[in-house]
């Protein structure tokens, strides 16, 4: 990677500064004249895979990292071919993104901003990597993005699921195939009306940051549309692990539903305690109390062990949705297939939304027909395609969200091992959880202009 | 030279030509061959060297010197990033003005929360100082969001006024510099299958971190720096002297803490972010293990063990299976697995295995940090040379007998 | 009213386990002079006994169950435990839905000898080292040990749950004349506060009591008479350390149930429990309990509603506010000794 970010003004200025050591002549630069960071060489191209290693998301991130192994391996043409077989795209044959072969560094987030930022700009200045993706919290996914842009990668997200990641902090160099805060809420909201009734009062506990935040304002607004009343919202700390002290009160709070706003850790720390305060098994205002948590982990719910049964939530993906409602979902049979027989189990929405993310970048290059990320952000604006396991699909070029249909999942009473924790209630359609760009939930910021960097 | 002793300007020379050369000296292996996976030379990671350097050499003026043991440094790495950044979005992308606030706002964090704290000594001044980063931590991370913006940290956005910077160009984001030189340009240089990364922003970072390092130097050589070093081998016989010792340990603290808000300021003008993750109580640690590491007391010890630690999380965390194949590739197929099977665990994902691991032999081992290594290696060689001539002297006088 | 005593429950349970961990590292402290950053790791290892426990007990052999599939279409492997086959289904799957109460008994001799060896073998040789290094090498430690259960166990958290006999809640308020279902609490939380009570107060018993208890005390007081007066008291700390130890690991094994045990739950209660060791007054046993039921109870108020109205995220920083306004007006926490850990 060799730039020289001199203006003319700004060497002018420095002068002397400047000239002393810093401005060694270039030999042999041989990307100068491509015009965008890392341009690849003839024979391979690096991806950086950054994905939290260490910390309460290290499985979330192995199963990420599986995925991504896996997608590599069928863009070079290696094993079955997964997805790439029942992608309505055709133009990836298995020789890997524009004839290049396709090579991978990996790197560990940490779930911090200030590390993920770190793995990410190590493997963009010393791997030359071209496209960062992966990750498994918003924070992150923001913070990542917001470096890809300036230093003109493109960056594919991983697991992001609050609004800010394609709303106010949008950037034109970042895309995202997962849901969002706001999906789950319209998806979940009639699911809800129809399993529990209109006339509801829902008490809210959320994790206290930014995440949390948009998913409580996402829900509330969704379920106080179909008639439920938010009787509370209580804000708990992201470090705190027995949430006794917030859940006591709940039972007396004139609510009959607990809608936990928690990720990972917290929300099987939160559930586990609900549970055993007995709030799934009580009465209240005449009706049984049910316990609600919007955004549902396979892995982080077989953490929580017998006490997600009936617990209802949202995905984006399923591994048994092929099998349950048909071929529209076609593409998650191949890659279940394919992932199984590698690793011996079924993948979670993460891998799958990161195995997808991969074949798309490598669909978009392929399509522009060059690595300039501002080529690659052009093919991915507006695109629709299918076979992914998601159904018909459309990235919108508006803020480069993937829309398509959510999954609302409830735990499963007897589950057969530890993978088949959830079963599949509906399937809300695409056109139920659009928005608008410019929906209140995700204003205040801008796409900007692709940067492609050099 | 420049009020220094004959040794101490053989440090600061020998640390000033490291530092220089840091970019070739830190990438030893050819681009394309399978140890440039250990190649440390890229712009990040050599930026986050001498900052944390920094950050060490500041908590070293404190811990070293007068045995006071902040666990809560942290608070001001973040203040000052904070600071830096706010400076971005409002005043102008030129870093000065950002690293000149992010020292005095850390500086007066450092004030009152170092007024407090050192009414206390020993653990319960580490508690107190733990308590302050913590809360600081926690309120940016949920009620502070305004000011931090919580989980996600404080960026820039296209609408921040910049004042004086004036309207940038529409739709991209301004890049941090200093009076027009970029932070983030950055120079390669090939030589054969050499390829080394000469980047502004780490020179900007080196040469204050050697300032930076030469004022510690003249603080441990001067009369302030003997009271401090009389506050920790006893602080009451300095109290029955009818000195106060207050001033000076509350003044050493400050100026730690402003080396803690320098540290922080260059890191958000190096890359323009401040996460509320600076301030939690493991980056507090951080940079105590780095001081014991490296060597607490010691001039050199902490940036030593700063490069310690960020080298293992940056180059060993990225060690991942694919990478181990490559390297026993030439290896009988039986023997590569078993090799892989073997290093797996302690790399990539393992990585803070080999920390702790290491963290624990450098202590058994070398109980004065990464310098009593250093300096045992050294006597070896003197010794070594001291016999050599021994023996020539023996040999020189055989003939006469 | 019916809120406060519901807080005070849930105060006096989360101490509970505040209590239990300060305890054990002033024991370490008060007898050895070690500062114990690995403690938290020995209340994780505590938690991963019942883990192991309950995996030993759940070994199973694998057949194959034709007339179904799995995920691939593959003929379905079924487990069945061991004891399912050996005790018959419904007594064996007893045995494991007792696993965590049973690991108590599992978890004492295992942590006694991984005190015994961590002693021995590593804290032995820095009892005459700055605390900057014990505070180093046992940090180190506990990196090793929460790495090597990552890899033994992954990261994900591990449902364990309690017995079914202890699932559930009692409904407190009846007795006290409150209307039914006003103030609720899980059986296994009441059990938690009731055994942990018990510990603490047979840790005291023993230390008061007996002989050796009584040994230990002179020599916390001082060390150097004591070892004049002929008695091997290196031995007998080294003992304490492994009690200590055990002390922490049933604080571990029995918080299970309560939450899902993950390899990083003993970085979790690390720093808390330094601060609720030094809120009491280092080295001081009576204060470490005190401090942790302390913190507990206030920690829950502030997390009531009508709190965090007026002071928002007053729940997110009182343990350290009560730790500025303790350690200010009393210089050395609630019941300090002079000298210690001063300088």
């Amino acid at each position: 990677m060799s730039k020289s970010n001199f203006t003319r003004r700004g060497v002018l200025k420095t002068g002397a500064v400047a000239g002393a050591g810093l401005a060694l002549p270039t030999y042999l630069s041989a990307a100068a004249h491509t015009g965008f960071t890392n341009a690849p060489g003839d024979s391979e191209v690096v991806l950086g895979f950054n994905v939290p290693q260490s910390g309460p998301y290290a499985d979330e991130g192995a199963d990420e990292l599986r995925a991504f192994e896996l997608a590599v391996e069928h863009l070079n043409g290696g094993g079955d071919g997964g997805m790439l077989n029942t992608f309505s795209s055709n133009v990836l044959d298995g020789t890997g993104i524009l004839g290049r072969e396709v090579k991978y560094v990996t790197g560990d987030t940490q779930t911090k901003s200030d590390a993920a930022r770190a793995s990410a700009r190590s493997m963009i200045e010393k791997d030359g990597a071209i496209m960062i993706s992966g990750g498994s919290s918003s924070g992150v996914a923001v913070a990542v993005q917001g470096l890809c842009q300036e230093a003109g990668v493109i960056f594919m997200a991983g697991l992001t699921h609050s609004n800010d990641t394609t709303g106010k902090d949008k950037k034109a160099n970042g895309f995202r195939h997962f849901f969002n805060a706001y999906m789950s809420a319209a998806a979940l909201a009639p699911v809800l009306q129809s399993l529990y009734g209109a006339d509801r009062n829902a008490y809210h506990l959320t994790a206290d940051y930014t995440w949390g935040w948009t998913q409580q304002e996402s829900i509330a607004a969704a379920t106080e549309a179909i008639g439920w009343n938010t009787v509370n919202n209580v804000l708990t700390p992201l470090a705190e692990t027995d949430f006794s002290a917030y859940i006591a009160p709940v039972l007396n709070s004139g609510a009959d539903v607990l809608v936990l706003n928690h990720y990972g850790g917290n929300m099987v720390n939160s559930l586990t305690n609900a549970v055993q305060f007995g709030l799934r098994d009580a009465m209240a205002n005449g009706k049984q109390f049910e316990i609600v948590v919007p955004l549902y982990s396979e892995l982080m719910a077989r953490g929580a062990g017998a006490n997600i049964v009936g617990i209802p939530g949202s995905q984006n993906w399923d591994w048994k949705i092929e099998n349950q409602l048909g071929s529209r979902y076609a593409g998650t049979n191949a890659f279940v297939q394919s992932f199984g027989t590698k690793y011996g189990f079924p993948p979670s929405q993460a891998a799958q939304t990161c195995y997808a993310q991969t074949l798309l970048y490598a669909d978009a290059v392929t399509r522009a027909g060059s690595f300039n990320p501002c080529a690659v952000a052009e093919a991915l604006e507006g695109y629709e395609f299918d076979g992914l396991g998601n159904g018909p699909t459309l990235y919108r070029a508006g803020d480069h969200q993937c829309f398509k249909d959510v999954v609302v999942v409830r735990g499963k009473e007897n589950p057969e091992n530890e993978f088949d924790l959830v079963e599949i209630v509906e399937v809300t359609p695409a056109e139920q959880v659009t928005y608008d760009v410019d929906h209140p939930m995700f204003a205040g910021g801008a796409l900007g202009e692709c940067n492609p960097g050099a | 030279m420049l009020g220094l002793n004959r040794k101490d300007t053989t440090l600061l020379i020998a640390v000033a030509i490291l530092t220089m050369f840091a970019p070739i000296i830190l990438n030893p292996f050819p681009v394309d061959s399978a140890m440039a996976q250990f190649n440390a030379g890229y712009p990040d990671l050599m930026q986050r060297f001498v900052i944390f350097g920094i950050f060490a050499i500041g908590f070293n003026i404190l811990f070293g010197l007068t045995g006071y043991l902040s666990f809560g440094h942290a608070a001001f790495l973040g203040v000052g990033s904070y600071s830096a950044v706010w400076m971005f979005k409002l005043l102008s992308m030129n870093v000065l003005p950002a690293i000149l606030l992010a020292v005095l706002i850390s500086g007066v964090f450092a004030l009152v929360i170092g007024y407090v704290s050192l009414r206390r000594s020993g653990i319960y001044f580490s508690i107190l100082t733990l308590a302050f980063a913590q809360m600081s931590f926690n309120l940016a991370y949920s009620v502070l969001t305004p000011i931090t913006n919580g989980e996600t940290g404080l960026q820039l956005s296209l609408d921040d006024p910049r004042i004086l910077d004036g309207a940038g160009s529409a739709g991209s984001l301004p890049v941090t510099n200093l009076f027009g030189l970029e932070m983030r340009a950055t120079e390669t240089v090939n030589l054969g299958p050499w390829s080394w990364d000469f980047s502004a922003g780490y020179y900007v970072c080196a040469l204050i971190m050697l300032a930076a390092f030469y004022l510690s130097v003249r603080i441990f050589r001067s009369p302030f720096g003997l009271m401090l070093r009389a506050v920790k081998s006893n602080q009451q016989r300095l109290n029955y002297t009818g000195l106060n010792s207050r001033p000076y340990t509350l003044a050493a603290f400050v100026i730690s803490g402003m080396y803690a808000g320098l540290a922080g300021g260059l890191l958000a003008s190096m890359d323009p972010l401040a996460g509320a993750e600076r301030m939690q109580w493991t980056a507090s640690g951080e940079v105590v293990l780095m001081t014991i590491l490296g060597g607490a007391g010691t001039l050199i010890g902490p940036v030593l063990g700063a490069g310690f630690i960020k080298y293992f999380e940056n180059i060993f965390s990225k060690i991942n299976d694919n990478v181990l194949h490559t390297w026993f590739a030439v290896l009988p197929d039986g023997i590569e697995d078993f090799l892989v099977t073997i290093v797996h665990p302690f790399v990539g994902k393992g990585w803070h295995l080999t920390l702790g691991l290491m963290f624990m032999l450098v202590v058994i081992f070398l109980p004065g940090g990464l310098v009593e290594g250093g300096q045992r290696i050294g006597r070896l060689f003197r010794r070594r040379k001291g016999k050599q001539t021994d023996a020539e002297a023996d040999a020189s006088k055989t003939p006469a007998e | 009213m019916d809120a406060i005593i519901l807080q005070t429950l849930n105060g006096l349970d989360k101490g509970s386990a505040y209590a239990l961990i300060a305890l054990g590292l002033t024991l370490i402290f008060g007898t050895l002079g070690v500062v114990n950053f690995a403690h938290g790791a020995l209340f994780m290892i505590g938690s991963f006994c019942a883990v192991t426990l309950s995996r030993i007990l759940s070994y199973s052999y694998e057949i194959v169950d034709d007339t179904r599939t799995d995920f691939l279409g593959n003929p379905m492997k079924v487990d069945i435990p061991y004891v399912h086959s050996w005790f018959g289904e419904s007594a064996g799957q007893t045995i494991i839905d007792w696993s965590v109460p049973l690991a108590i008994l599992f978890a004492i001799p295992i942590m006694l000898f991984v005190g015994y060896v961590m002693e021995r073998g590593l804290i032995k040789h820095f009892y005459k080292r700055p605390h900057a290094d014990q505070i180093l090498v046992t940090f180190g430690l506990a990196i090793v040990l929460q790495e090597v259960v990552k890899q033994i166990y992954g990261a994900n958290p591990i449902p364990t749950p309690a017995p079914p006999a202890f699932t559930g809640s009692l409904d407190f308020g009846v007795w006290l004349g409150f209307d039914p279902n006003t103030i609720i609490y899980p059986y296994w939380r009441l059990v938690y506060f009731f055994f942990s009570a018990i510990v603490i107060a047979a840790v005291f018993a023993f230390l008061q009591f007996t002989t050796f208890g009584m040994v230990v005390r002179a020599g916390m007081a001082d060390r150097e008479t004591v070892g004049l007066l002929g008695i091997d008291i290196d031995k007998r700390f080294t003992m304490m350390f492994g009690i200590a130890a055990a002390v922490a690991g049933l604080a571990g094994v029995m918080y299970t149930p309560i939450n899902s045990p993950n390899y990083h739950m003993g970085m979790d209660f690390l720093v808390l429990s330094f601060v609720v060791v030094v809120v009491g007054g280092m080295g001081s046993l009576p204060g470490a309990v005190l401090a942790g039921f302390l913190l507990g109870i206030l920690q829950s108020f502030a997390s009531m509603n009508w709190i965090k109205d007026i002071l928002p995220g007053i729940d997110q920083i009182i343990i350290y506010l009560v730790a500025i306004a303790i350690l200010l007006t009393r210089p050395r926490g609630l019941m300090g000794r002079k000298g210690v850990m001063e300088d």
